[in-house]
């Protein structure tokens, strides 16, 4: 019972990580628990994620809103606005 | 209707891509394409380096759903678009967009709407070298713009 969280670009540096395994718990019912908890460790998780910071978030690989669930297995990635192209 | 999708390192034959993709259909009357180039000048800097990264498997998803979309909009024939990833420098190609179609109009059109939700949608970000150090370029207001006018009526 877990999430799999990965952070791109930016927040890959600024997280000093790519992947992290997340336990999964009832706590963690939306996008918005999932944001509240990492912003509750501080530091460039605090910075980044505050709410008038520019970020997407994704679950299993599709942009999702704040209000999005979270189930257990789920690939949540954070990431900037993307700039390819 | 075919739709290709690559992400890649290497470098791509704009001329060769073509050709194949028109290789024995005389059904196609048109063929609208776009190349995105590597700039020296970005912000009133010079760019000497930039590396792009995505996000593998949902970079190849968004990027079939823009085209799936595309050939749901207009009355087109094929699709490829290849999107460079990794070290690249000013003058290299970093995206190639290619729709074909009976007559222009339609590829003109669905060529540029995959341009445009491309720069919005696909998990890309480049990171550029200048005289200044390293940064991370930041999303243009002007891409959204871009994007919203594609949008329809729900």
């Amino acid at each position: 019972m877990t999430i799999q969280l990965v952070f791109l670009a930016r927040l890959r540096e600024r997280f000093g990580a790519s992947r992290e395994v997340l336990p999964y718990s009832s706590n963690l019912a939306t996008v918005a628990d999932l944001l509240q908890t990492l912003r509750e460790r501080g530091g460039n998780f605090a910075i980044e994620l505050a709410a008038d910071k520019a970020f997407r978030v994704a679950v299993n690989q599709d942009v999702v809103e704040l209000n999005h669930p979270i189930a257990a297995g789920d690939e949540v990635a954070i990431f900037p606005p993307v700039t390819g192209g | 209707m075919a739709c290709v999708i690559r992400v890649q390192e290497a470098d791509f034959d704009v001329g060769a891509e073509i050709g194949s993709l028109r290789s024995g259909n005389p059904g196609i009357g048109a063929v609208a394409s776009f190349i995105g180039c590597v700039r020296d000048m970005n912000e009133g800097d010079n760019v000497g380096l930039m590396y792009l990264e995505h996000y593998p498997g949902m970079t190849e998803r968004s990027l079939e759903k823009i085209c799936a979309e595309a050939a749901a909009r207009w009355d087109i024939l094929d699709t490829l678009v290849i999107h460079r990833v990794g070290e690249l420098r000013p003058l290299d190609q970093i995206v190639f967009v290619v729709v074909t179609s009976a007559h222009r109009g339609e590829s003109f059109a669905a060529c540029e709407f995959i341009m445009d939700y491309l720069k919005t949608k696909a998990p890309f970000w480049k990171r550029e070298s200048t005289p200044g150090g390293e940064r991370w370029v930041e999303a243009r207001a002007s891409d959204d713009v871009a994007a919203e006018r594609w949008k329809q009526p729900s």
